[in-house]
């Protein structure tokens, strides 16, 4: 298979052209969960999209070092932890775990801000976890020299 | 009836589908034809009113998956990708799971049903929070984070895992000295 795409002047422009817009849907994905249908998984994986289509068209190594492996690794297990710090601190005000209630002052905010917090945790984790499985299989050679 | 004609339209395209996965003897159409087979499963979710199920099989099935397996079979060594294995044992089973869903579908409320069980047990406080103690209009978002949210933290811990494995898997170099080792003794 060939290693990038970047030569082809169609997919060269219509990927510039999507990447910021599929990262602004994955976003609006993300925030508006509460409000209409999404929340972490859809748009963790939405954002990956963008992130896969760019190493897709300009090749593995480019989509590396715009998402470096090291950074993408850190940030998958901070959503990971994200998560589990908004029980936690629940715990500190004096709640259950991953009880958002106590988050404010009273229970409606602290649901909003709990769900938020939890949902970016998740988003993060999602994303970043797409873009190593695709960056690893893309990566990935059965060497039979 | 609007609502029966659209799905009986979009079963019967997840039956030629079907069809045709069987058919077909290349793997990357076998590929192709399993993503449209989920995006006419999001359809059909769209049209129960499911739209967050459908949100996510329509980005994580028919996409992500679906790349990730064409990005699998480009891989695998060119002799490979067209080798099919005998299709019998697998149509088998399919049918035999088929026949035992058949026997149990008499025994499930029917479609809507609004004495069902499901609809009967802690889904009317949800809704009823939800909407006027919360103000999460939401109710799907609010019942995965809020309350499941330690169901939704363990989901969450499962796709880290599945990323830390296949990043150990595939991108550690164990798999290419073993290959190299075995090369070396058959020499």
């Amino acid at each position: 298979m060939k290693d990038n795409f970047s030569s082809s002047p169609i997919l060269n422009i219509v990927s510039r052209i999507l990447f910021a817009p599929i990262i602004i849907f994955g976003l609006y994905v993300q925030f508006h969960g509460d409000y209409g249908p999404g929340g972490g998984f859809q748009a963790g994986v939405i954002i990956a999209a963008a992130f896969i289509l760019y190493s897709m068209i300009f090749g593995i190594k480019k989509g590396e070092t715009l998402v470096p492996i090291k950074i993408n690794q850190y940030l998958m297990c901070s959503g990971v932890l994200l998560y589990a710090a908004v029980g936690i601190v629940s715990i500190f005000f004096n709640g259950n775990y991953l009880d958002y209630n106590v988050l404010a002052s009273d229970r409606s905010t602290g649901q909003h801000i709990g769900i938020i917090l939890v949902e970016l945790g998740v988003g993060i984790t999602v994303a970043t976890v797409m873009i190593a499985l695709y960056h690893s299989f893309a990566s990935f050679r059965i060497k039979d020299d | 009836m609007n609502f029966l004609i659209i799905n009986f339209f979009l079963i019967s395209i997840l039956f030629f589908t079907t069809f045709y996965i069987f058919k077909t003897t290349s793997l990357i159409s076998v590929v192709a034809l399993t993503g449209v087979f989920t995006l006419v499963c999001a359809a059909i979710y769209v049209n129960l009113d499911a739209v967050d199920v459908a949100f996510t099989e329509a980005a994580v099935g028919s996409g992500i998956s679906t790349i990730l397996m064409v990005l699998a079979v480009a891989k695998l060594p060119e002799g490979k990708k067209n080798q099919l294995l005998n299709l019998f044992p697998s149509i088998v089973l399919s049918v035999s799971i088929v026949i035992a869903l058949m026997l149990i579908i008499a025994n499930l409320p029917l479609l809507g049903d609004p004495n069902a069980p499901i609809h009967l047990h802690v889904t009317p406080e949800y809704i009823k929070e939800s909407k006027t103690i919360f103000h999460i209009p939401n109710v799907v978002t609010n019942i995965l984070a809020s309350y499941r949210g330690f169901d939704t933290l363990g989901e969450t811990i499962v796709i880290f895992t599945a990323g830390i494995g296949v990043i150990v898997l595939l991108t550690s170099n164990t798999l290419n000295r073993k290959t190299k080792f075995k090369k070396k003794a058959k020499k």
